[in-house]
């Protein structure tokens, strides 16, 4: 089967975000397929390059990273909306120079893009999978 | 493209936390995929529609004009549950008055709200193909 996924919840903070990475992982390991993760409201933080939990707890952004869900041509399929983003304080390198800020923080293994990356996922899985409050 | 039916289920008050504002985001964005697309208003997600809202003490943008602009998007069903607004001693007249025109029926002005009950918004809900819960 064909998911989408969406997480709206921030890492560490909220379980969403672990237990919709346990729901990918599995579903991959059962030869499914993770077309898209779509990251919204504080869900956005899981992408973050700066993160850095002490080393007897899990890394949620490593762990989203390592499922490696990229489309054909190896672009990242973890998508990060981009007006959640930006008002979070999470910029790529793009986003951070169209600003005029130094500094970037998200994770090579994400992407930003717009909400219709999200509508697009739920007309093009066979589910999509809301994790969240 | 295919269409699908798509349901917001909105649980929320506006200004609590940024699930309501962020919701109708989607729902904006979602109204160019010309998909079939409803709205839900459940639990404390039915004040987000009240009348008369006025956020000038709490230094928020009241965004809640924006659920007028929905019937012009074609987006006109808006489901609200009957429980959830009596549980809130509310009632359907306490609601903005959100309304499209109908071009089916000489562009007559029709309005977009239907409040349910919780059981008749359940089988909605199972004939939907994509619900997103915010």
């Amino acid at each position: 089967m064909k998911f989408a996924i969406q997480v709206n919840e921030g890492p560490y903070q909220h379980q969403a975000s672990d237990t919709a990475f346990q729901f990918a992982k599995a579903a991959i390991e059962n030869g499914h397929e993770i077309m898209r993760v779509f990251f919204y409201h504080d869900g956005v933080n899981n992408a973050s390059s700066f993160t850095l939990p002490p080393q007897d707890d899990r890394h949620v952004v490593n762990n989203w990273a390592s499922l490696n869900i990229k489309d054909a041509d190896g672009e990242p399929e973890l998508v990060v909306c981009v007006a959640a983003a930006l008002r979070r304080g999470m910029l790529d390198e793009s986003e951070a120079n169209k600003n005029s800020i130094v500094g970037n923080n998200l994770h090579p293994a994400f992407r930003i893009s717009g909400l219709g990356q999200l509508i697009e996922a739920g007309i093009q899985s066979d589910r999509l999978v809301v994790f969240g409050d | 493209m295919a269409t699908k039916k798509f349901m917001y289920l909105n649980r929320r008050s506006s200004f609590g936390t940024v699930y309501a504002i962020e919701s109708l985001e989607v729902v904006l964005i979602a109204a160019a995929f010309e998909q079939d697309v409803s709205l839900a208003f459940i639990d404390d997600g039915v004040y987000q529609i009240v009348e008369g809202q006025n956020t000038d003490g709490i230094g928020m943008k009241n965004f809640s004009k924006t659920f007028h602009a929905l019937g012009d998007y074609d987006i006109n069903k808006l489901y609200v549950s009957k429980e959830s607004l009596e549980e809130r001693g509310l009632s359907e007249s306490d609601l903005m008055p959100l309304v499209y025109e109908d071009e089916d029926d000489d562009w007559a002005e029709k309005t977009s709200i239907k409040v349910v009950t919780n059981d008749e918004l359940k089988a909605i809900m199972s004939e939907q193909d994509v619900c997103l819960s915010f």
